[in-house]
């Protein structure tokens, strides 16, 4: 059986493309809902994990209503990069954070969509997204997503070409 | 198999024709161009992830600033001794994890020239001098800020870590959970017999 170039470099291309969507995205199902080690409280359901990818769809995306954008991470970090738009609101891992967090959304309505991300260091080792989605949760908060940055904020945003802002 | 992926790709190169404008034959020749094109977005997606390589073999940005115990930490005086200057924070479980190895390799190796520097990029020095105190830390640490992090390249993310040469050049930039055997094999081989 003859096969052509064209053919083999398909395939070839074909499975290369496949193994770059796996590698990059199916590791949130092995780290959501699991208890992370070493300073982590990370228990995030897998329905509530948004891919950076479609973030940036939703902000790119006219019309409709955009998602609150909340960084619960690091305040030098954030000032470093963070997402255009998006707010500093404290760490989750802190009490004083979560009640940053809580006085900046207690007049919202409870379907408001929220979007919350740290990017401080890698997803399951992240102390600060369990407890602020925990605390939106027990505040009644419905429609509460959170971005998955695998390693950090600077991997997984800024080194993939997505937008950054600097500054406090 | 071959032969139905092959089938999947001219379908979607029919798509292509359809919403560009460009005629199937000129689009059938550009198939094996795919590999290629898809090779160089996975290794142009792989380096753009390690923002270190802008910084390797480069001057490493100097800095002049007071450690915790208000001591001055010029990195120019570091000349002459390889440096590892490390980006960290309480906050950041992976950085304390390696913690208690930088110590033993300051005690190993400080008299053959080694010196680590931690930069804590902590929003509240207080939290930072209490870990440093708890862990003993045996070598300075200073307080980081947007400035000294936009110098290192934008630290976006802990932990990362430099191996500057006794030329004040960086040599190696770690980012996140790395081995740390690996790091102390290349330090060793900087700092020599």
């Amino acid at each position: 059986m003859k096969i052509s170039l064209a053919r083999l470099s398909g395939t070839v291309a074909t499975l290369f493309t496949f193994a770059l969507l796996f590698s990059s995205h199916q590791m949130p199902a092995q780290f959501a809902g699991a208890s992370a080690s070493a300073g982590s409280t990370l228990t995030i359901p897998v329905a509530q994990i948004l891919q950076p990818e479609a973030l940036h769809h939703l902000m790119l995306t006219p019309g409709g209503e955009k998602p609150l954008i909340l960084q619960v991470g690091s305040h030098l970090l954030y000032a470093e990069g963070h997402i255009p738009g998006s707010e500093y609101v404290g760490q989750g891992s802190q009490a004083a954070g979560l009640k940053q967090l809580e006085d900046r959304v207690n007049a919202l309505p409870r379907k408001k969509p929220i979007v919350l991300y740290c990017g401080c260091c890698p997803w399951n080792r992240c102390p600060n997204l369990g407890p602020a989605f925990a605390k939106l949760h027990d505040m009644g908060f419905t429609n509460v997503k959170v971005l998955y940055l695998a390693d950090n904020f600077g991997t997984d945003w800024a080194s993939k070409g997505y937008p950054v802002e600097q500054g406090r | 198999m071959s032969r139905a992926a092959s089938g999947n790709a001219l379908r979607k190169v029919g798509d292509l024709e359809k919403v560009i404008g460009i005629p199937r034959p000129a689009l059938r020749s550009l198939i094996p161009l795919r590999f290629l094109f898809l090779v160089w977005l996975g290794v142009s997606t792989v380096s753009a992830c390690s923002a270190a390589s802008s910084l390797v073999q480069k001057a490493a940005p100097e800095f002049v600033r007071s450690d915790l115990n208000h001591r001055r930490v010029d990195l120019r005086a570091y000349r002459g001794k390889i440096v590892l200057l490390n980006f960290w924070a309480t906050w950041c479980a992976p950085c304390q994890l390696e913690m208690p190895r930088f110590i033993a390799w300051q005690n190993k190796y400080g008299p053959r020239g080694l010196r680590i520097i931690g930069i804590s990029m902590d929003d509240d020095p207080a939290m930072a001098g209490s870990l440093v105190r708890k862990l003993k830390l045996n070598y300075p640490v200073v307080m980081g800020d947007e400035k000294i992090g936009h110098l290192y390249g934008g630290v976006m993310g802990l932990p990362i870590t430099f191996l500057i040469d006794k030329q004040g050049r960086v040599q190696a930039q770690y980012q996140g959970e790395t081995d740390l055997n690996s790091i102390e094999e290349e330090f060793k081989l900087l700092l020599g017999p």
